[in-house]
């Protein structure tokens, strides 16, 4: 969710500063890109929590949804919408994933979604963004920023690389720290298709 | 090398009884965390409790059986016959393996299982896992090992307890006494029936 928000502002950011250059991608114009995209099933939600001793629990998210809107000539309005499901969580452990969706985490029966909505864009290189909004996630808002650099730009498909740190503290979820990190790595992959 | 005695020493004593403290704060805490309908965050925080106890309990087991194999051991309470003796050697060393061997069983429970959940002892020290191969099937059989030799050494701990209050209120010997560190009264027995 949150990632695919910092993935659509990354975009919006890479088409403003074309000439910034020294991007792995051909960075578009911001007038090429303008539009109305909807974030695609294919993109990838994924997470992981280290612990000590090494090592850690990987998972992603199944499903997932959200829309961004890149403005021409005004990046910093550009809009960022995306809602995931927590009781998609996948580990590869079903003991895991029936932990995470319990009480002790997501309480996903309770809490069906969590959802970031943008509110701020800033560019931090010719193909890169850091995107701040408000995550929501079990009836607790907080502001989180996530760094977004685009990976992929053909037409109406555009793709974004979007990694954030959240401190699962800040939403009650902090079960098992310090034995588990309280941070929650976020590594995303967001597709846009424009509408 | 053993050496019999009247008493048992402060060390004794000491292990005894913190083993046993720890070892029934255990087997209430496994039974507790393994209610079903247990809140699962309180159910995580009491598996970390139990498996930093337990590694304890190990530590001190350990200690506690090598100290019984090279140190001291008492002489037996006077007018026990040759059975009650073996009896009773019997009843201290099943303890004192099982005092070893249901905490060694437990490390095995968290080293074979998938999860890989980390054995963190008192939030300060990683304890690593055993070096065997994770399966669910493994997990769920040292699962029912550790639960079994647990329960089987209540009932042992019942039975000596049991015994020594039978000492005490019935013998009105020093069996129980002396591992609260009494001496007042000395036990006299001879060499030949201590080795009975």
């Amino acid at each position: 969710m949150t990632r695919k928000t910092a993935l659509f502002t990354a975009l919006l950011f890479a088409v403003s500063f074309p000439q910034a250059g020294q991007s792995a991608v051909e960075v578009p114009s911001l007038a090429e890109v303008a539009g109305r995209y909807a974030i695609t099933p294919g993109s990838s939600i994924a997470f992981s929590v280290g612990q000590v001793g090494g090592g850690g629990i990987k998972g992603k998210f199944g499903k997932f949804s959200g829309t961004f809107n890149l403005k021409a000539g005004d990046l910093a309005h550009s809009m960022v919408s995306f809602e995931l499901k927590p009781e998609s969580v996948m580990t590869g452990q079903d003991r895991i994933d029936a932990f995470l969706r319990s009480g002790a985490v997501f309480d996903s029966s309770q809490f069906e979604t969590i959802s970031f909505r943008s509110e701020h864009v800033e560019q931090t290189g010719p193909d890169s963004a850091r995107i701040t909004g408000t995550l929501t996630a079990k009836g607790r808002s907080m502001s989180e920023s996530f760094d977004v650099t685009l990976t992929a730009w053909s037409g109406r498909m555009i793709a974004f690389n979007v990694s954030g740190r959240i401190f699962r503290s800040r939403y009650a979820m902090d079960v098992g720290t310090p034995i588990y990190s309280n941070v929650v790595q976020f590594d995303m992959m967001i597709k846009g298709e424009r509408n | 090398m053993r050496h019999p005695a009247d008493y048992y020493n402060p060390l004794t004593i000491i292990l005894h009884w913190l083993i046993a403290l720890i070892i029934l704060g255990l087997i209430v805490l496994g039974f507790v965390m393994t209610r079903p309908s247990i809140d699962p965050s309180l159910q995580f925080s009491l598996f970390q409790w139990h498996k930093s106890f337990g590694i304890l309990a190990l530590l001190l087991a350990a200690i506690r059986f090598i100290h019984s194999l090279a140190l001291v051991r008492v002489r037996p309470a006077a007018g026990m016959s040759p059975l009650e003796h073996r009896a009773a050697k019997m009843m201290h060393h099943a303890l004192l393996v099982l005092a070893v061997g249901v905490p060694l069983a437990g490390w095995m429970v968290a080293s074979v299982s998938p999860l890989e959940i980390p054995t963190f002892a008192f939030n300060l020290v990683v304890v690593p896992h055993l070096p065997v191969p994770k399966s669910d099937a493994a997990e769920a059989w040292w699962t029912m090992a550790h639960a079994v030799l647990a329960y089987s050494m209540l009932a042992l701990v019942f039975l000596h307890s049991g015994a020594a209050l039978y000492h005490h209120y019935r013998r009105h010997d020093d069996v129980l006494t002396r591992i609260f560190g009494g001496r007042r009264h000395p036990v006299k027995t001879s060499i030949r029936e201590w080795r009975s």
